[in-house]
């Protein structure tokens, strides 16, 4: 699979960027292109510095040096806020929903950031937020995507593994990012609905930048255009799929494993 | 915070029921209850407006503060201060006076302790509202450790609140108005947000919203509030001292916000209420064998406070929820 | 101010520096190993004080009267650890302050009860009632230095202790992780109520030492608890150094403030914590 790359495709650019804890260095000189249409996977084994990755792209981590450029705009230093309103969505390995809302809430107070009056304004502080239209037609739709318009009267904290996944990413769109940054979302899957994610993400791959990191080799082969291998905080090995599994110094640290 | 806390937004209806029915019944006391109780049950709803002020900020924003009295005694002050030895003022400008001071210092100690979190926020809440008690202790003249007077009620010209019982009716107005409001507010956007912001912060941020500014608004709104009770306060009682803004005042709030029940006001109201009632039983109880039990309150109301926390952490509202246990309500609906 | 002056101010914002410390350590250590909030830890303070006086009188011997004053003490907390505060590590920080404003509220009555509420006085045992002369005019008081020296040897302890030796180490080891830890075979509910004891004996040391020059009296805990707050603020939750660094640095400001800028005094240290949350919300010292 090639693309032909143009500069409007690019939608974020990580430039070497390096994150230290004291005398460890856990992400080192990582650069990353994101690119709309494209699915960008990251693999790595465990502590390669993959969700540091992450949380330096979302502003969760100070970066000790690089620079990061969402949709044109140099976001280095910005907070995490700030970075998702400009247009940055990203899904948690370790889900990190409302337990005590509903489905339907939680989406819903996903949508509404991005229609959140100023909170110093009193005239706002008398809306009802169950009325916002707009509010609630993007709620409805991150909703539909992520197949759970059935569930949404369910107590978040009580829905299943699958639902909870499910509503990871739906609390993501809910927000109409054009960057997804997909921290495992297959993780704890049955074979089911693993399938019903893997084409979810595909629906969504043509209309977002997406950077996916995942453990499921065969979901990453399936999904990915373009392949991050990352051992040690390094990349060691970056590029087209195909090209990538023949590379011998990727087989050697890290495909090798029987899966 | 945890799920023992999770707060009872919505109110079952035989709960609504019962509390419509208490509200006609407070709208009658003046006509059957005496001048003492007519005192007793108006400083009570000051203490529910002060209760639901901190409610916002603990029940749904999730920030414990341990200096919500700050605010509730810097407007009693104001009232003091602006009130002349001679003769009354204006009830309709040193209100709003009043209650803009409480406003204005919760946004500044706001900007500094909301950036904090968890302990942290609790402490330093406790040390500015010590560092306000202190200010006013300390000098003489902003009344020291003696207090100022109020010698008139403020003037309302439509009305005359040196008559008690007209007092007591403008209060409770209050009350009702300030409880319609929080509970508008609690299903706006912004109410929504603090919602989310006690129950998951960082996710929150990582949305979009600005949790800071989210959490000063709300700091600053209860300040107001706080002060809306204290200047009804100051007025009713004719008397400021700095106890008001001191550390046992604000934990008397914090536990009437958690012996109502949190997160719906109206806990606050059954909170403070009750609170009050508890602390007049106390205050009463007879001599037993030459030991003054009633001396000794503090002895009986910690001892309450401990049995409350380790035997119902939801409070009376979260008591009376589960025994009435209305099956064919379902969550979510709005009152 | 000449130099003899700024000497005697030195050495007193030293002296309170270093008293503060001896509480905020208890404080800072029990909340970061155990994560739970001691609203009642300057009652322990105030205990130590009552001790003093009323062992002090019992006993006609000062040393005794700390001996004895801290066992008690230390064994009180520990009961109170054993039946009440180790259920509430792992409950809401709400829970906690509600639970220990309740017991503010117990031990400021079981205070009136058996004490009584009137103001009372330790007298400081002859050998240390002398004073260093610094000029024709001015000396200064040897139990002050003593005060200090008391402090500075428990603090050495305390380092000594969590830094050099096994069981500090499984201390440290059960602040970072409590189920690894006791996987390790080590007993982690003896490591907490050694921790709350410590913490308790500490607090009791100080409110003991400082009785004769501070007096007994109603309420005292709480007054000192605030300042005690405020240097774990400033010098960051579960980081000793943090709370030695600043309880010397509120020792210098609210010492030297009250001397140089007596109207503002009261206010300057909440300045300083005010400036410190600006740009370090977690603390100098952040663990």
């Amino acid at each position: 699979m090639t693309h032909a790359h143009s500069a409007h495709d690019l939608l974020l650019r990580a430039n070497k960027i390096t994150k230290q804890f004291g005398g460890l260095t856990a992400v080192n000189e990582v650069s990353v292109d994101l690119r709309k249409g494209e699915i960008h996977a990251v693999i790595g084994p465990n502590g390669a510095g993959k969700s540091t990755l992450t949380n330096l792209l979302t502003g969760d981590l100070p970066l000790t040096s690089g620079h990061v450029t969402l949709n044109g705009q140099d976001i280095t230093g910005w907070t995490p806020e700030k970075i998702s309103r400009h247009g940055m969505g990203r899904s948690y390995q370790k889900t990190n929903i409302f337990r005590s809302f509903s489905v339907w809430d939680n989406v819903r107070l996903s949508a509404q950031s991005r229609s959140q009056p100023m909170p110093f304004n009193p005239l706002a502080w008398l809306q009802q937020a169950s009325h916002m239209a707009d509010v609630n037609k993007r709620a409805e739709r991150a909703l539909e995507l992520a197949g759970l318009q059935n569930r949404r009267q369910a107590m978040a904290g009580a829905a299943s593994h699958g639902e909870q996944r499910q509503l990871e990413i739906a609390m993501t769109l809910a927000t109409e990012p054009q960057v997804l940054l997909l921290d495992e979302p297959l993780a704890g899957m049955g074979l089911a609905e693993a399938e019903s994610m893997v084409q979810l993400l595909l629906r969504l791959k043509p209309l977002h930048a997406m950077m996916l990191v995942e453990h499921d080799m065969d979901a990453v082969f399936a999904l990915a255009d373009q392949l991050t291998v990352m051992v040690n905080g390094q990349v060691i090995a970056s590029g087209l799929p195909a090209d990538v599994r023949a590379n011998e110094g990727v087989q050697a640290a890290y495909l090798g494993e029987d899966h | 915070m945890s799920d023992a806390h999770a707060p009872l937004e919505t109110l079952p209806r035989s709960l609504k029921i019962l509390l419509g029915a208490a509200l006609l019944a407070l709208a009658a006391f003046p006509f059957v209850g005496t001048d003492y109780y007519l005192q007793m049950v108006t400083r009570m709803m000051i203490l529910a407006i002060f209760a639901m002020s901190l409610d916002l900020l603990q029940g749904v924003t999730g920030l414990v503060s341990l200096g919500h009295a700050a605010y509730f005694g810097v407007a009693g002050y104001a009232l003091a201060f602006l009130t002349p030895p001679g003769e009354p003022v204006s009830l309709w400008w040193t209100l709003p006076a009043a209650v803009g001071a409480s406003a204005l210092l919760a946004l500044i100690i706001g900007f500094l302790v909301v950036r904090t979190h968890g302990i942290y926020f609790i402490m330093v809440t406790m040390a500015f509202a010590q560092m306000v008690f202190y200010a006013f202790f300390d000098n003489k003249v902003l009344g020291g450790s003696d207090g100022l007077y109020i010698n008139f009620k403020p003037e309302a010209v439509l009305f005359d609140l040196e008559n008690k019982t007209v007092f007591y009716f403008f209060t409770l107005a209050l009350m009702l108005l300030v409880y319609l409001f929080l509970r508008r507010l609690l299903w706006s956007p912004f109410g929504r947000a603090l919602a989310g912001i006690r129950v998951n912060e960082h996710r929150m941020r990582a949305l979009g919203y600005g949790t800071f500014n989210h959490k000063l608004a709300a700091f600053t709104l209860a300040g107001a509030l706080a002060g809306l009770a204290g200047f009804l306060w100051g007025a009713q009682s004719g008397y400021v001292n700095p106890e008001l803004m001191g550390f046992h005042m604000s934990a008397h709030v914090i536990m009437m916000v958690i012996l109502g029940g949190m997160g719906n006001f109206a806990g606050a109201i059954v909170g403070a209420f009750s609170f009050e009632y508890l602390l007049h039983v106390f205050k009463d109880l007879p001599q037993v064998a030459g030991f003054h039990l009633g001396k000794h309150w503090q002895l009986w109301m910690g001892l309450f406070i401990v049995a409350l926390v380790v035997l119902a952490p939801r409070g009376i509202l979260g008591l009376l929820a589960s025994l009435l246990k209305d099956k064919s309500e379902k969550q979510g609906t709005q009152p | 101010m000449d130099f003899v002056n700024f000497l005697i101010q030195l050495l007193n914002s030293v002296q309170y520096g270093l008293l503060l410390f001896m509480l905020a350590a208890g404080l800072t250590l029990i909340f970061g190993i155990m994560g739970v909030v001691n609203l009642a830890h300057g009652s322990f303070y105030m205990l130590g004080a009552y001790l003093a006086w009323s062992l002090a009188a019992l006993t006609q011997s000062f040393t005794l009267a700390i001996i004895l004053g801290t066992l008690l003490s230390v064994l009180f907390g520990l009961l109170l650890e054993w039946l009440l505060f180790r259920h509430f590590y792992k409950r809401d920080h709400l829970d906690q302050v509600l639970l220990t404003f309740g017991l503010i509220y117990v031990f400021e009555e079981m205070r009136s009860i058996l004490w009584g509420d009137d103001v009372h006085g330790v007298t400081i045992p002859d050998v240390l009632s002398a004073s260093i002369p610094l000029t024709e005019t001015l000396s200064y008081p040897v139990y002050r230095l003593f005060m200090s020296g008391v402090c500075l040897l428990l603090a050495l302890g305390l380092y000594l202790l969590i830094s050099k030796t096994r069981l500090g180490m499984k201390i440290r080891a059960g602040a970072f992780n409590h189920e690894m830890t006791e996987a390790l075979g080590v007993n982690i509910k003896l490591i907490h109520a050694l921790v709350f004891a410590m913490g308790v004996g500490l607090a009791t040391i100080a409110g003991m030492v400082a009785a004769p020059v501070s007096s007994v009296y109603p309420n005292m805990g709480s007054q000192v608890l605030i300042m005690c707050f405020v240097v774990v603020v400033i010098g960051g939750i579960g980081s000793v150094k943090g709370a030695l660094i600043a309880a010397l640095l509120v020792g210098l400001v609210d010492t030297f403030g009250k001397v140089l800028l007596p109207q503002v005094a009261g206010m300057l240290v909440y300045v300083l914590m005010a400036i410190v949350l600006l740009y370090k919300p977690e603390g100098l010292f952040k663990n």
